[in-house]
C-alpha cells in the first residue's frame, strides 16, 4: 500500500476544480496552475525514487484486495512516464502563459489542461482495464474541450472529426472489455494476465487482442493515423504541444501494457501485426513529413513516425528493444514537447505557418535557429542527444529478433525525419527574407524556456547511463510479467 | 433471451454504423449514440442474463447475478451521455459558424 500513487491524480484534479471558480482572476489561475504542476514534478520524482529502491508500489482503492476492486500500480514504466509527463506538462504550461491568449485563458483553458493531465496520469497508473477506459475518457473529454476552445472555423471543422473517431474507438474499447470479461471473467490486469495464460491464448482471445490493438492504435496513431495530421493542426501551438507530446504516448503506453502483460502468449500472431503496422506507420509518416510545407503538418507526421518506431520496439519484444522502446518513449515526450514549442515560437516570429512564406529568420533570431538545428539532431538520434540510446537499443533488438526489413525501415525513417526538419530549417532560417514585414514580437521568455527543455534533452542524452539504470528496471517488468503479477496479487 | 439480446445488439450496431456513414452531422451524432447503446447492451448480455437472484437486496438465493457489468454500464452510460451532449452542442456551433452540416463540405485543406 502506498498512498503516494494517488497524488499525481489528486493534485491536478483539485487544482482543476478550484480553477473553475476563478474564471476572471487570471494571475491567480496561472499561479495555482504552476504550483500544481511543480508539486506534481516533485511527487513524481519521489515516486520514481521510491520504486527504484523498494520495487513496484500498489494501492488498493477502498481496501478491496485484488482481483476485486480497482488497484493502482506504480511500476517503473508508469512512474517514469508520470515524471516525464509532469516535466513536459510544466514546460507547456509556462509556454501557454505567453502564447494561448487571454480569451482562451478566461474560458477555462487551465481547468481543461489539468483535467487532461488527470486522465494521462490515471491511464499510466491504473492496474484495471476498465479504469483505464475511464481515464482515457477523462483525458479525451478534456482534449475535446481543448481542441475546440476558441471556436475558430478550422477548429470546429476538425473537432467534429476528432470527436467522431474517438467516440467510435471508445465504443470499440468498451466492446473489447465486454468480450474480455465474458471470456476470462476479470478486469484486473495482473489477474487478466494469469487467466489469459491459463485459458491459452487461442482464437477468441486473439480476436479480443486485435480489437484492443485497433482501439489503442486509433488513439496512438499507429497505422490508423488518418485523422491525426488534420486534427492536431487545428488548435493553437500550446495545445498542439500537449497533444503531440502526451496523447499519442498514452495510446502507446496502453499497447505496451496490454501486449507485454496480458496478450503475451501468442506473439507470432499479435506481435507480427504490430510489427507490420509499425513498418507502415514509419513509411507513411516519413512520406508525409517529407511532402508537406506547413509546420503543423510536418510536426504531426514526425509524431506519427516516432509512434511507429516505438511500436517496432514493442513488436520485436527482446529485452533490448523493450528497454529501447521505454527510453525512446521518454525521450520522445521531451523532444516532441520541445519541437512543438519551438515550432510555435517560429510561427509567432514569422507570423505564418507556411514555410514558403518564411526565410532569413536566422539573422533575427540566431539562438532560435540553432536550437531548432539541435532539436533536429536530437530527433534523428545523433549522440550526445537523447534520441541516440533509444534508437540504438530498438534497432539492436530488432536485428536480434531477425527483423531486418523493419530495422532498415526504422533507419530509413530517421533519414526522412532529418530531411523534413532540415527542409524546415533551410526554408525558415536560411535564404532571403520575404517581401512582407515580419511581425515585431518578443520571444525572449519562451526562447529561454525552450532552451531549458533542450538542456534537459541533452542531459538525458549525456547521462544516458544513469537514465538507463531506471529504464532497465522498467524493461525488466515488461520482459517478465510475473514481476508485475506478483506485486499486485501478493496480498 | 441472450439470443434476442444479441440480435438487438446487432441491429443497434448496424443502424449506428449506417448513420455514422451518412453525410449529415446530426445523423452522425445520432449514430454514435445508437452505437454506444448497442455496446452497453452487449456488456449486459456478455455477463449472462438473470443467472440468479439480485445481490445484496435479492434475499437468499442459490446463485447471484454478477453486479460488475452493471456498474461498468452505468459508468459508460454517464460518459456517453456527456460526450453526446457535447457532440450536439459542437455540431450546432459548427453549423452556425460554418453554415453547413454536410460532411462533404467540411473536408479538405485550409481555405
Amino acid at each position: 500500500m502506498s498512498n503516494l500513487l494517488v497524488l499525481p491524480i489528486l493534485i491536478p484534479l483539485c487544482s482543476a476544480v478550484v480553477l473553475i471558480f476563478l474564471k476572471e482572476k487570471l494571475p491567480l489561475q496561472r499561479l495555482i496552475s504552476v504550483v500544481s504542476a511543480v508539486l506534481n514534478v516533485m511527487v513524481a520524482v519521489i515516486l520514481v525514487q521510491r520504486i527504484h529502491v523498494e520495487g513496484i508500489q500498489t494501492l488498493q482503492m477502498g481496501g478491496w484486495m485484488p482481483p476485486y476492486g480497482i488497484v493502482f500500480v506504480g511500476d517503473m514504466l508508469a512512474a517514469l512516464l508520470v515524471l516525464t509527463t509532469s516535466v513536459v506538462g510544466l514546460a507547456i504550461l509556462l509556454y501557454s502563459f505567453r502564447s494561448i491568449g487571454e480569451e482562451r485563458e478566461r474560458f477555462y483553458y487551465y481547468t481543461f489542461f489539468h483535467f487532461l493531465l488527470v486522465g494521462v496520469y490515471g491511464s499510466f497508473l491504473t492496474g484495471d482495464i476498465f479504469n483505464l477506459f475511464v481515464f482515457f475518457e477523462v483525458m479525451l473529454i478534456a482534449s475535446y474541450a481543448l481542441i475546440s476552445i476558441g471556436g475558430t472555423k478550422l477548429q470546429l471543422r476538425e473537432t467534429s472529426k476528432y470527436l467522431l473517431i474517438n467516440i467510435v474507438s471508445s465504443t470499440l474499447f468498451v466492446a473489447a472489455v465486454a468480450y474480455l470479461y465474458a471470456a476470462v471473467g476479470t478486469l484486473n490486469m495482473a489477474h487478466l494476465s494469469q487467466r489469459v495464460a491459463e485459458a491459452g491464448q487461442g482464437g477468441v482471445l486473439n480476436v479480443i487482442a486485435m480489437l484492443f490493438l485497433i482501439v489503442f492504435a486509433l488513439k496512438a496513431g499507429l497505422f490508423l493515423f488518418f485523422w491525426l495530421p488534420g486534427s492536431y493542426s487545428a488548435p493553437p501551438s500550446a495545445v498542439r504541444a500537449l497533444f503531440g507530446a502526451l496523447l499519442t504516448k498514452v495510446g502507446l503506453y496502453a499497447i505496451i501494457r496490454t501486449f507485454t502483460l496480458i496478450f503475451v502468449n501468442d506473439p507470432g500472431f499479435t506481435h507480427t501485426w504490430i510489427a507490420w503496422m509499425a513498418g507502415a506507420t514509419m513509411i507513411l509518416g516519413g512520406l508525409g513529413a517529407a511532402a508537406y510545407h506547413d509546420i503543423p503538418r510536418i510536426f504531426n507526421y514526425n509524431v506519427i513516425i516516432s509512434v511507429g518506431f516505438v511500436a517496432f520496439g514493442i513488436a520485436s519484444a527482446t529485452p533490448d528493444s523493450l528497454d529501447g522502446a521505454v527510453f525512446y518513449l521518454l525521450h520522445d515526450m521531451l523532444a516532441k514537447g520541445l519541437m512543438f514549442i519551438l515550432g510555435g515560437i517560429i510561427i509567432t516570429a514569422a507570423g505564418t505557418d507556411q514555410l514558403k512564406a518564411m526565410g532569413g529568420l536566422i539573422k533575427r533570431y540566431p539562438l532560435l535557429g540553432w536550437m531548432f538545428f539541435a532539436l533536429a539532431l536530437t530527433l534523428v538520434g545523433i549522440p550526445p542527444f537523447s534520441g541516440f540510446a533509444g534508437k540504438v537499443l530498438i534497432i539492436r533488438g530488432g536485428l536480434e529478433s531477425g527483423m531486418l526489413t523493419l530495422s532498415l525501415i526504422g533507419l530509413g525513417s530517421s533519414f526522412l525525419v532529418l530531411y523534413s526538419l532540415i527542409k524546415m530549417f533551410r526554408l525558415a532560417f536560411w535564404g532571403n527574407e520575404p517581401d512582407r514585414e515580419y511581425p515585431k514580437v518578443h520571444i525572449r521568455g519562451v526562447t529561454v524556456l525552450a532552451a531549458g527543455l533542450l538542456a534537459l534533452v541533452i542531459c538525458m542524452g549525456v547521462g544516458a547511463e544513469q537514465v538507463y539504470s531506471y529504464v532497465s528496471q522498467a524493461g525488466e517488468v515488461l520482459v517478465s510479467p510475473a514481476l508485475y503479477i506478483e506485486a499486485v496479487m501478493k496480498e | 433471451m441472450e439470443l434476442i439480446m444479441a440480435v438487438a445488439v446487432g441491429i443497434l450496431f448496424t443502424i449506428g454504423v449506417y448513420l455514422i456513414l451518412s453525410k449529415s452531422l446530426l445523423r452522425i451524432v445520432l449514430g454514435t449514440s445508437l452505437l454506444t447503446h448497442g455496446v452497453h447492451l452487449l456488456l449486459l448480455t456478455m455477463a449472462g442474463l438473470k443467472t440468479g437472484s439480485a445481490p445484496v437486496l435479492g434475499g437468499q438465493g442459490e446463485t447471484y447475478v454478477d453486479p460488475l457489468p452493471q456498474a461498468l454500464i452505468l459508468t459508460s452510460i454517464v460518459i456517453s451521455f456527456g460526450v453526446t451532449a457535447f457532440f450536439f452542442v459542437l455540431a450546432y456551433r459548427a453549423y452556425q459558424t460554418l453554415g453547413t452540416d454536410e460532411m462533404d463540405s467540411l473536408k479538405g485543406e485550409e481555405q
